[in-house]
């Protein structure tokens, strides 16, 4: 089922925003970290991965949720939490290291944890299937409305953590969807050298569940197939595993000399940008105009800007407050 | 308890956890339990004796053999504001999924800037000394110890055993549950008689954190946990007779530690044996010793003693096994060493 027009304005805003965020976040982030790379150095410091072009995975999934389902996000993770609906100012002061932020500085960019909108991430591989499903099965337990989606990246799906997981929410049929975001990079490998089935959607057959494979990194189709798993958790029939074509048009991180890929490769990438298809598509079925699209750009890119000067000024944790919250 | 005419009933450790799981699910719905085997067998170590009859497949689940699956999904089931008990048989097999453990449920008060918490309960059981050789006989209660975020308890006797298990789960952090295998009860494992103590039937809690001296003494204190707060019992009849009064702490909790409890009886004996069944380098006897002489240096009469496991992987034969582990005599050696 194809999204209505308002939300295909929201998908196409939400993209934006995100690609501006990763802009802006690339720009900060190199402050103070030239000439020589140093990455405990300047406003942003650690290390940054950043998901340009993987921005119709997020608004195609999350088009669909509510604030009560819960999502667990990669090491990769701010066009999810943006489409999630993370507190924004608080996500970019947390990246800052700022005290205003979602932790209050403990978590930085691999760690954004948002009670309010129920999403969590983390640094580690497949580390949000447990989780996820965990979530799925406080609300079958419960009966209550929500379901949990786990966002993991290709590589993940050959961790043992996938295999359990998605095993444990077939067989207790839980609310559950597992996005795999095939981007074909595990950090420098190739997915066709590190998994042994071209398509991972083809493993929710060792589960006994539906699993899809959704090509072009195309925010509509990633919709529709979406729609049909969160359907089907939604009404009591149990998990299902999609796979979404995507692709990081940065480095695995902030400072990746992307030495793996040809550079043919990054050209055929930018030339399928998907938020300038996505635009076109937009103006051509007259859902928005060229003007109200270059106006999205400006807001979004405002906000941003709003947002990453509050973070720039606001002020440090203190350093003892490194000792709180191990225990609540 | 008040009643003092209550009539008297001993539980084991495994009869007192599973009363302590009965009495929590029935007053919070949130409570439940899984893990390998706890339905109809009831656990394999007795801790969840009866309940699969009284609560149903719902909240006592058997799962699959899937440790970092279970584990993650309590994680995400407590951030929930469900409160998980998860039992992983033999704190030996905690490798397979150590990430769930110490990265996920260890982190998430940390990362959530103590939003979003992890109120569950990891039982396990730890110890050797029957023949198990050295994948079903660890201890390992310093290495769940050292890594921040978890509290770590283990309860020498029943009593014990049924109010930490309810402090554990009312917790909002997350527990590691460690109950020893020689205390517990089975029939199969030979059961240490002082763990099989009088145990109220109303619900009642034993602080987190909190050591508890299970014998008064003047000349020397002996620290253990678990199983060797018995030895440690043992060793301090026996020097009675040898005219050393020994005082006995019983830990109860590794996180967080009770430092002062222990401090004050080195204060009053000047003497310190610390007793631990789990690897000797950098354990349990090495953080309690550091303590006292941190803190308590002047009160030191003679150099601290310990008495644990040496750093060997744990021997599937008899007497290499027994070589090896603390037992009262050696106790009373290190003891005797002190004057």
């Amino acid at each position: 089922m194809k999204p209505d027009a308002s939300v295909q304005k929201w998908m196409y805003e939400t993209m934006v925003k995100s690609r501006q965020f990763e802009e802006k976040t690339a720009a900060v982030y190199l402050e103070g970290k030239q000439p020589l790379f140093n990455m405990a150095n300047g406003p942003i410091p650690g290390e940054m991965h950043l998901s340009n072009g993987q921005e119709p995975v997020a608004v195609g999934v999350c088009a669909h949720l509510r604030p009560e389902d819960a999502v667990t996000a990669t090491h990769r993770p701010h066009h999810i939490a943006i489409a999630k609906g993370v507190n924004f100012q608080a996500m970019t002061d947390e990246i800052f290291g700022k005290k205003s932020g979602l932790s209050g500085g403990r978590g930085g960019h691999m760690h954004l944890f948002d009670a309010a909108v129920n999403f969590v991430c983390s640094g580690i591989i497949a580390e949000g299937m447990g989780p996820a499903v965990g979530v799925a099965l406080a609300r079958q337990m419960r009966d209550e409305e929500g379901i949990a989606v786990a966002f993991i990246g290709e590589g993940a799906a050959n961790q043992g953590a996938f295999h359990e997981a998605m095993n444990l929410a077939a067989v207790w049929k839980l609310p559950f969807v597992c996005v795999i975001e095939d981007n074909s990079w595990g950090i420098s490998v190739a997915k066709r050298d590190a998994t042994s089935v071209p398509r991972n959607d083809v493993r929710a057959a060792g589960y006994g569940i539906p699993g899809e494979y959704v090509e072009g990194n195309d925010p509509l189709k990633i919709y529709e197939a979406a729609g049909r798993a969160i359907a089907r958790a939604r009404a009591g029939e149990g998990p299902s595993l999609l796979e979404v074509e995507t692709y990081r048009l940065a480095g695995h991180f902030m400072g990746d000399a992307e030495e793996y890929r040809t550079a043919e490769e990054k050209k055929s990438l930018e030339a399928n940008d998907p938020i300038p298809k996505m635009r076109a598509r937009l103006i051509e079925e007259a859902i928005i105009t060229a003007e109200a699209a270059d106006d999205i750009g400006i807001r979004m890119m405002a906000e941003v800007q709003e947002a990453f000067g509050r973070a720039a000024s606001a002020r440090y944790p203190a350093p003892e407050e490194a000792l709180e919250k191990v225990f609540v | 308890m008040t009643n003092e005419n209550r009539k008297k009933r001993k539980l084991t450790i495994a009869k007192a956890m599973s009363e302590a799981l009965a009495q929590e699910m029935r007053r919070d719905k949130n409570v439940f339990v899984m893990g390998e085997d706890v339905g109809a067998l009831g656990g394999v170590f007795g801790t969840t004796q009866g309940l699969l009859d009284e609560f149903g497949k719902n909240r006592v689940r058997d799962t699959p053999i899937s440790e970092t699956a279970f584990i993650g999904a309590a994680v995400g089931a407590a951030t929930m504001g469900m409160r998980p008990v998860v039992e992983l048989m033999f704190v030996d097999f905690f490798g397979v999924c150590m990430d769930a453990i110490y990265n996920l449920a260890a982190k998430n008060a940390y990362f959530s800037g103590g939003h979003q918490p992890a109120p569950m309960v990891l039982m396990t059981s730890v110890g050797g000394g029957y023949s198990d050789a050295g994948q079903h006989s660890q201890c390992l209660y310093g290495t769940f110890a050292h890594l921040p975020g978890m509290k770590v308890v283990i309860p020498s006797n029943a009593y014990d055993a049924k109010g930490l298990m309810v402090s554990a789960i009312r917790d909002n952090n997350p527990v590691i549950f460690m109950f020893h295998k020689n205390l517990q009860g089975m029939g199969w494992l030979g059961t240490v008689k002082g763990s099989i103590v009088d145990v109220p039937e109303d619900s009642y809690t034993v602080p987190l954190g909190k050591a508890e001296i299970v014998r008064e003494g003047e000349d020397v204190t002996l620290v253990g946990l678990g199983a060797t707060v018995h030895q440690a019992l043992d060793a301090a009849g026996e020097l009675e007779k040898d005219g050393v009064s020994a005082e006995v702490i019983d830990l109860r909790s590794l996180v967080p530690l009770d430092r002062e409890t222990v401090l004050n009886s080195v204060k009053k004996t000047g003497r310190l044996v610390v007793v631990d069944d789990d690897y000797q380098s950098y354990g349990v006897s090495g953080e309690i010793i550091a303590t006292v002489v941190e803190q308590g240096v002047d009160f030191i009469k003679a150099a601290p003693k310990r008495v644990a496991y040496p750093d060997v992987p744990v021997p599937f034969s008899r007497p290499m096994e027994q070589h090896c582990l603390p037992n009262a005599s050696k106790i009373r050696a290190a003891a005797q060493a002190c004057f």
